[in-house]
């Protein structure tokens, strides 16, 4: 099982300039399969990501705008995706700048399939 | 605001930031035997000395069995609840082996507390004074103390 969500999570570090993956339990904020690189905090990242991905989906519930789908965050050197998947597990990735987001989001909605 | 109390000053600074970062509901710092060193977010004396005796309980018991699957310790134990967790951990500081006693919330998870714990950790260390306090296990103004020591955690 975890290979599975492991080889799923590959395909998106396979995309040019993803830093890392992290599938992370949206209640806990624990790594379920990660595939980072060394100078990435995995651990702080779901814990963190994971927060993050709550926060905003209370946010859509109280702004009327629905269930949350996608989180694009653009910093200064990096960017950060996060996808609530099935329930309680989020997938966090972490990439360069100037990543393809459009191809990126391809590649985490076809996780969904991997996570049961 | 809920107040966090220190008995030991260099405890309540990186007290603070631990509560506010990991958002925390209840935390007790306390030694290994259960005597309490700092608390947050209790408000009767009762509750923490049943909370921290309960706590250091439960650390020996998780030790033994540590002990005896050929463990020399196990790092944390955390309790999953509906509404609440509690996380209980070891750490080492230049005071010796102290416990920390974690009650949080849905606003916030285990991944979290267990991350801000590593900065709790980094930061009692750094700021527990060297010089060791010498003292009788059971000191003569042993109840005097006791008062004290519960006047400084609930200012009474």
């Amino acid at each position: 099982m975890t290979e599975r969500l492991r080889q799923s999570l590959d395909k998106i570090t396979r995309v040019r300039g993803v830093r890392g993956a992290l599938l992370v339990t949206g209640d806990d904020g624990l790594i379920v399969a990660d595939a980072v690189m060394d100078s990435v905090r995995g651990d702080a990242v779901a814990a963190l990501g994971a927060n993050l991905a709550t926060r905003m989906a209370k946010t859509c519930e109280c702004s009327g705008v629905g269930s949350l789908q996608f989180v694009h965050l653009q910093s200064v050197q990096g960017t950060l995706l996060v996808m609530p998947l099935a329930e309680e597990v989020v997938l966090v990735v972490i990439g360069d700048k100037d990543i393809n987001v459009g191809l990126v989001r391809l590649e985490m909605q076809g996780m969904s399939e991997a996570v049961p | 605001m809920i107040p966090t109390r220190s008995i030991e000053p260099w405890i309540k600074e990186p007290l603070e930031r631990f509560v506010a970062e990991a958002g925390a509901r209840l935390t007790l710092i306390m030694t290994t035997a259960g005597q309490v060193l700092a608390q947050h977010g209790f408000t009767r004396a009762v509750d923490v000395m049943a909370a921290a005796a309960l706590g250091a309980a439960i650390h020996s018991s998780t030790r033994e069995i540590a002990r005896a699957v050929g463990e020399s310790e196990f790092k944390a134990l955390n309790h999953q609840g509906i509404r609440h967790g509690i996380y209980l951990a070891e750490m080492q500081t230049p005071r010796g082996r102290l416990l920390a006693l974690v009650v949080y919330g849905t606003e916030s998870s285990v991944g979290l507390v267990q991350l801000f714990y590593e900065d709790l950790v980094r930061d009692l260390s750094k700021a527990c004074p060297r010089e060791e306090r010498k003292k009788p296990v059971i000191a003569s103004n042993f109840e005097r103390e006791l008062d004290e020591s519960l006047a400084s955690l609930f200012r009474r």
